[in-house]
């Protein structure tokens, strides 16, 4: 398995939360795994971009037209990633609109579900029913049980599965 | 735990690497990229298997010290740092590369290429060539954590501190990385009394001066730390490409990209600095053309002095920035003569940042603004940096120079005729902390009159939340003493000393208008104001504070003043209706916005 990922959003919106919960999955299945995270200033409501590759590579960065998937947690900035995607990569979009890519009002469920940073593990959700990352939804649970806070993992667990059947 | 692999950050991975080695004092201040690192081994400090001092000191020089004289007792000790950082603990890190050490003594220094999160894009490796202080240039997060036990030992050998430096893309990638049980060194502190050394007049320094420089000759040969040759299938023959830090893996991916791997030869530099003597030989012999691709100064590059190098230098490679994929590939491209990468779209700037919703920093810098809309406000680095988007920050410097700053504002300007305008200076209370104290002692003793506004929000909000010295907690949420700030204001000769909440916009504001008459008034000079409130990021301070339901109702007049001067994430503009809107998925329900509104459209109720 050889994968580069995309996760695109503002800070604060649980980007980074997305990408380990990604990468860990990769670390259990033992597949080597590479991330790299937007910290500091940028965090503070700017745009924050992580990167995952997953597979035998050696750097963390992923060049022009290289990403196969681009999860995007923040509508507006496709225009800003989109570039790093190959032409036929996927597209999954927290958006109540559609365009040219699968869309999810992820942030509705997540807010229905009393917290709008839930919106994060929705988009995983909606990943992994759309097949466009080669896990599968146990492989997601495990991690995110591993990954949360005890008190949050149930309400992450039902984002996840409000993501997985819609 | 033999053989557990963890999905570990650069920075933990590092800190994880301290521990295992047998690391025994760490000290650091707080600077992103590289506050994870002692973060980590606070996080895993239960795990060491010996005893284990951790701090966050006031500023990086003290940070250096204090792990300096854990070093002159035999044990191993750590200082850690960003770029920036090592420029404040620059005069014991110089000395220190004369003097040498016991214990094996390491400073992590991350640098920021971009920058990312930084004043600057300094290269430690080029300051450690200044300093005469070896340097390694780890390629990854695991490589980074493997290459610390070597680097102790390296540093024991010699009696010499060593520098990690990992970058960005090292500290803040995470990776799948191998843990091991720490070692125990049992070592008791003995520090061995050598005036010669540890107190070392002019008259020793020549002698020591040489022993470093005979030192120097001899890392540079180490076998452990030689460039690592992949070699290629002399289809290019006569050519190799050099690389370092991060950059070589970027190459390496690169190169498989393009069908290129093992078709050239190709070198990893572990260490920089110093440069091994027989790989510029070999490179002077056995290539006629050489691509050097590193962060961010020209350091391999200047030492090889290779008529055949394409690099910085010669404009082959982009002198400023990182050296991400897409710029590799181009300079790869031009070297190699590859069909160059196809034209990359404009960049487009995302969101910027700013203050989060709430955040009583953006009270305090609207009150400012509209109290003195013809001051200057020098600044400072933190959170509130953000500050200029309200147009309540002029100046952004280094750590606690807006104080310094603010009191040159003031001479310069009432040499003229006198007049001057409001200076209003903003400090955060961890930075006042760091430089500020000095500062404002000068600007007392030399009679500035300027209002210092220290944004107290009780913490170190910008790097995550480290502990302050004057909340009475320490690393590891230790209990300690407390230092408060007002009475080091009042004992640096402060006389107009209040403190406010500033979200209670009408005190704020009255105050600043006192300190303004204060430092006009006969016998004025420095006015200080506390602008206390706890940072929001802080779930206790959410807590503690009222929770309203924030919205905007039918008077709104569409005057933008909430969206574009107050700022707040949570507001924005209906285009359509023109119409502020309150965006309820990032409110926090603060109501520090409904004084700013000039027809009382901003409402509150109390939330169910």
């Amino acid at each position: 398995m050889k994968q580069q990922i995309i996760v695109s959003g503002i800070g604060g919106q649980g980007v980074l939360f997305l990408t380990r919960v990604i990468a860990q999955v990769a670390v259990n299945r033992q597949i080597p795994v590479l991330t790299s995270e937007t910290h500091g200033m940028a965090q503070r409501g700017g745009t924050v971009l992580s990167t995952i590759k997953i597979g035998d590579f050696s750097s963390p960065l992923i060049r022009t037209g290289q990403a196969d998937l681009g999860l995007l947690l923040w509508d507006a900035n496709l225009e800003v990633h989109k570039s790093l995607l190959r032409d036929n990569g996927t597209i999954i979009m927290n958006s109540s609109n559609n365009g040219d890519y699968i869309s999810i009002d992820a942030a509705k469920i997540a807010r229905d579900l009393g917290n709008a940073v839930l919106l994060n593990l929705v988009l995983l959700g909606a990943a992994i029913k759309a097949r466009a990352i080669d896990f599968s939804a146990a492989e997601c649970e495990v991690a995110i049980e591993q990954l949360a806070p005890a008190k949050f993992v149930q309400q992450n667990l039902k984002a996840f599965h409000q993501g997985l059947s819609c | 735990m033999e053989n557990k692999i963890e999905l570990l950050m650069g920075n933990e991975a590092i800190g994880q690497g301290l521990l295992e080695a047998g690391c025994q004092v760490a000290a650091a201040y707080p600077g992103t990229p590289s506050t994870e690192v002692v973060q980590a081994v606070i996080d895993r400090r239960d795990q060491a298997a010996e005893p284990l001092h951790l701090e966050w000191s006031v500023n990086e020089k003290i940070a250096f010290e204090v792990a300096l004289a854990g070093s002159y007792t035999g044990k191993r000790s750590v200082a850690v740092m960003k770029q920036v950082g090592l420029n404040v603990a620059a005069d014991p890190f110089m000395r220190t590369a004369y003097l040498g050490v016991k214990g094996g003594m390491l400073t992590i220094v991350a640098d920021d290429p971009g920058p990312h999160s930084s004043q600057n894009e300094q290269d430690t490796r080029l300051f450690c060539l200044q300093a005469r202080v070896p340097v390694i240039d780890p390629a990854s997060p695991a490589e980074a954590k493997e290459l610390i036990a070597p680097a102790f030992d390296l540093s024991e050998k010699y009696e010499m501190n060593v520098v990690l430096r990992p970058t960005t893309r090292i500290c803040h990638s995470r990776q799948n990385v191998a843990l091991g049980e720490p070692v125990v060194l049992e070592r008791n502190a003995n520090f061995v009394q050598d005036t010669s050394r540890w107190s070392a007049t002019p008259a020793f320094l020549p002698a020591l001066h040489k022993k470093l420089n005979h030192n120097l000759e001899a890392i540079a040969v180490e076998a452990a730390w030689q460039p690592r040759l992949t070699a290629g299938d002399n289809s290019q023959p006569r050519t190799a490409l050099v690389a370092s830090g991060v950059v070589y893996s970027n190459l390496v991916d690169l190169l498989e990209e393009l069908g290129l791997s093992n078709t050239i030869d190709l070198y990893q530099v572990l260490m920089p600095y110093p440069l091994s003597p027989s790989f510029t030989q070999t490179l002077h012999e056995k290539y006629d053309r050489i691509l050097v691709l590193e962060e961010t100064y020209p350091v391999i590059e200047l030492q090889l002095a290779h008529p055949g190098v394409v690099g910085k230098q010669n404009g082959g490679v982009v002198r400023e920035g990182e050296l991400l994929p897409d710029v590799i590939h181009e300079a790869l491209a031009a070297f190699l003569d590859l069909e160059p990468p196809a034209e990359k779209p404009d960049e487009r700037r995302g969101q910027r940042p700013s203050l989060c919703p709430g955040c009583s920093h953006r009270s305090a810098f609207y009150s400012i603004k509209k109290c003195f809309p013809k001051g200057i406000f020098p600044s400072d680095i933190g959170c509130y940096t953000l500050g200029l988007n309200l147009g309540a920050v002029h100046t952004v410097h280094c750590m606690g120079a807006c104080i310094s700053q603010g009191a040159g504002f003031y001479q310069s300007y009432q040499q003229d005729d006198g007049d001057f305008p409001t200076v209003v200076v903003t400090i955060g209370d961890s930075t006042f902390f760091h430089a500020g104290i000095p500062a404002l002692i000068n600007a007392v003793i030399q009679q500035a009159r300027i209002i210092v506004v220290i944004l107290d929000n009780a913490t170190t909000a910008m790097t995550g939340g480290q502990p302050v010295p004057h909340m009475g907690v320490a690393a590891g949420g230790k209990v300690t003493k407390a230092v408060t700030i007002e009475p080091l204001v009042q004992a640096s000769g402060v006389d107009f000393i209040k403190t406010c909440d500033p979200y209670d916009n009408v005190k704020f504001e009255t105050l600043l208008k006192q300190a303004d008459d204060y430092i006009r008034s006969d016998g004025g000079g420095v006015a200080v104001l506390i602008a206390q409130h706890g940072c929001v990021m802080d779930p206790a301070v959410r807590k503690a504070q009222a929770i309203d339901l924030v919205t905007i109702n039918a008077k709104c007049i569409g005057c933008r003043i909430c969206v574009d001067k107050f700022e707040c994430p949570a507001l924005y503009m209906d285009e359509e209706n023109k119409v502020a809107v309150v965006d309820q998925d990032r409110c926090i329900g603060c109501s520090a916005c409904i004084p700013v509104c000039p027809v009382d459209a901003i409402i509150k109720e109390e939330k169910s």
